[in-house]
């Protein structure tokens, strides 16, 4: 379906006749444009609602506004919010369908599945002999070990990849310095590693994350080229690896700093099939919960 | 005023400890204990043979929101809820609005509470405003009846304010300096216990060690200004436990502590299913400390079970989990929650829940223990700790319903209070 959906440039009418409230209460136009264009894809009716022009910005409390929006008949609401958790209040005490587009620090579940499908399909298509049907899931993620980079305390993503991945069956690790590490991540059967050398060597991908430059006021970590120094990936560390290292990044990425050019547009780089899958994802996403 | 037929009369302050008829009269006063006592025309005979009375219970840690934040609570309501929880004294916490730093809002919550059943005694703070800047007027607000100093909610941050806050309370007899202990540089933003679990939730967390240092910290100070009583609020952590039982071992006397229910009940894994009546400050801990905190009960090192009761609105909690206000109500859960997972978990006896439930609250206040005997003005707690209940926040006087423990079943129940004679039944 994904290839013939997105290729085609015409809706299939799955959720035909169906809204979709696209809650942004954090901003993000990036994720937001990901589902709208799914949803549009699959015949429904997107309506964008961001925090500034919502009532939220005057005051009125995420329940209010929640319920008042239900109240208009909508099928599903996806929410974005800096507050972890915010998707399992509502569904609480909300009826519609809730989907997750990143809660806080906590989850990014489709961006989770995203890295996901992005990764089988790399590796489907090199480890399956040609003109054969696709290995399953479980095949191709057994033994494979992916590494997420960055800062793994603030990052939705990475919780949501560890689920993702080790649920597949593969072995997860994340490098980060010690400051930017969350407590007791071991103790979700991760690994740990402070070193990129280490992390590249124990890897078949890396996903490295966004490094964000508001976190210096805290003193995470001394500055962004100490950061870039210890953990950025640069062509020239790739030049001695010989196996086939497939490099994540979830974007928008900081060129020359977690990431340079050369290995952003470079031949192990997925960013843009990532990109590509997200919109697939969160049609699947959108289907499996809405279509009849 | 009632007779109780063979009640059990506990008060390990006087050494008590046996049953008998109890009669108090129509002024509040004890009138008689003795066997097979004569009921007066017109008294209401109970029989007390599954009950205990003991000297009233005192809830040393409350929040009764009055004056600034009625919505929530009020002295009324505050006591109301005390008495239907076995308490017949609260000390009531300065984060008010405006904050209890001057004497006029001494007199103010003396003035409202003034012919409750229930006694209450205004903390003050340490610092004006409760800023942790300046001395409070600890001299006034002495001799306007406090007794216990503290910025609860806000840790006192300078060492130097510390210091001269014990050092200039050592004038008065009785005075203690408490603390809500938070290193506020290592807690910003933060929702919940720092661990697995606030990693797996993706919430802000609150190491156990910004505690502990505030603690230590504190506990120095004390020694140095010479061993002056310096009371730890709503104690969480092992570390804790540790500090002070280290410090009773160095022969420090003025070193006490308090535990909320709560804490010793819930682990930070009560958030998943809770929520935001999972979220207090401290926040709840992991299994490790709980278990330190079970066996500082065992051997002693714990000296008060305070509730920390903290009611808010309804709006106010139910709200994204980062922004929702710190805090659960207690009063009517403590004597429940404390008999089942205490006493009848053979942690402590009887009397010693008599101890860290009335007579050392009160003894750490400087407030008289009431004894049990003819003559005395009855101030007593009735409750039955082998009754099984279920927990019902509609039967709650407070005016607040954020509480995990709704429809848990506990053994050990309040029945009712006498003081300042009044006799109040238990409705939970």
């Amino acid at each position: 379906m994904r290839d013939e959906v997105l290729r085609a440039r015409r809706p299939v009418d799955l959720l035909a006749g169906r809204t979709v409230v696209n809650l942004f209460v954090e901003n993000s136009t990036r994720t937001r444009s990901s589902f709208e264009l799914a949803e549009r894809r699959l015949g429904a009716n997107p309506v964008n609602f961001s925090a500034e022009a919502s009532s939220i910005a005057k005051g009125e409390s995420l329940l209010d506004t929640v319920r008042n929006i239900e109240a208009m008949h909508v099928d599903a609401i996806v929410i974005r919010h800096s507050a972890a958790l915010v998707p399992w209040f509502l569904a609480e005490r909300c009826t519609s369908v809730f989907i997750n587009a990143g809660d806080g620090r906590h989850e990014h579940p489709t961006q989770g599945l995203l890295d996901a499908l992005t990764l089988y399909e790399v590796w489907a298509r090199r480890d399956t002999a040609a003109s054969r049907p696709l290995l399953p899931p479980e095949e191709i993620f057994a033994g494979k070990r992916i590494t997420i980079v960055g800062d793994i305390l603030h990052g939705r993503v990475a919780l949501s990849n560890v689920y993702a991945l080790q649920k597949l069956g593969a072995e997860v690790a994340v490098c980060a310095p010690p400051t930017l590490m969350p407590r007791g991540i071991e103790e979700l059967g991760v690994r740990r590693f402070h070193r990129l050398d280490e992390a590249i060597e124990f890897s078949d991908a890396l996903n490295m994350l966004r490094i964000q430059r508001e976190r210096q006021d805290r003193a995470f970590f001394p500055s962004m080229g100490e950061y870039s120094g210890l953990f950025g990936l640069n062509h020239r560390m790739l030049r001695t690896v010989r196996k086939h290292l497939v490099i994540l990044h979830p974007g928008p990425i900081n060129r020359g700093i977690e990431l340079d050019s050369e290995t952003a547009d470079g031949p192990r780089s997925v960013i843009l099939g990532q990109v590509e899958n997200g919109v697939a994802i969160r049609m699947a996403v959108l289907a499996m919960l809405l279509a009849s | 005023m009632p007779l109780f037929r063979n009640i059990r009369l506990l008060n390990p302050a006087q050494s008590l400890d046996r049953r008998a008829d109890l009669l108090v009269d129509e002024s509040g006063t004890i009138a008689a204990i003795g066997d097979d006592l004569i009921a007066p025309e017109g008294t209401p005979v109970y029989d007390g043979s599954a009950w205990v009375a003991a000297p009233g219970f005192y809830d040393m840690h409350v929040h009764l929101r009055e004056p600034g934040a009625t919505h929530k609570e009020t002295i009324a309501s505050g006591c109301a809820s005390a008495a239907n929880g076995g308490f017949t004294g609260v000390c009531c916490m300065p984060n008010t609005t405006p904050a209890i730093d001057a004497v006029e809002v001494v007199h103010s919550i003396l003035w409202r509470s003034e012919g409750l059943a229930v006694d209450v005694l205004p903390s003050a703070a340490t610092t004006k405003g409760r800023k942790g800047e300046e001395l409070a007027p600890m001299g006034a607000l002495y001799d306007a009846g406090v007794r216990l100093f503290t910025d609860d909610g806000d840790c006192v941050r300078s060492a130097e304010v510390m210091r001269r806050a014990f050092e200039y309370a050592s004038m008065f007899e009785g005075a203690v300096i408490s603390q809500h202990c938070e290193e506020h540089a290592m807690t910003r933003g933060f929702a919940m216990n720092e661990g697995v679990t606030s990693t797996r939730l993706g919430l802000a967390g609150y190491p156990d060690i910004a505690e502990n240092l505030i603690i230590a910290r504190d506990v120095m100070i004390a020694e140095f200004c010479g061993d002056r009583p310096y009371h730890v609020s709503h104690m969480s952590t092992r570390g804790g436990v540790d500090l002070v039982r280290r410090s009773r071992e160095r022969g420090a006397r003025a070193v006490t502590c308090e535990v909320t229910p709560h804490h010793f009940v819930l682990t930070d894994e009560a958030v998943e299913a809770h929520g935001t009546n999972a979220k207090m400050n401290p926040p709840l801990r992991t299994q490790s400390d709980v278990d330190a905190i079970l066996e500082g009960f065992r051997d002693g090192t714990i000296d008060v079970i305070a509730t920390d009761h903290a009611p808010h609105a309804l709006s106010e909690k139910e709200v994204e989990f980062q922004n929702a206000p710190n805090g659960i109500i207690g009063l009517e859960t403590s004597i429940g929650l404390a008999c089942t997972y205490l006493l009848h978990r053979g942690l402590i006896t009887l009397a010693r829940l008599v101890e860290l439930m009335s007579i050392n609250p009160r003894r750490i206040l400087s407030q008289h223990v009431p004894l049990i005997a003819p003559g005395v003005r009855a101030n007593l707690t009735i409750l039955a700790p082998d009754q099984p209940w279920t927990v019902d926040v509609g039967r709650f006087k407070t005016m607040s319903v954020n509480t995990p423990f709704n429809g848990w079943e506990l053994t050990g129940k309040p029945i009712g209070i006498v003081n300042n004679g009044q006799t109040v039944w238990s409705d939970l």
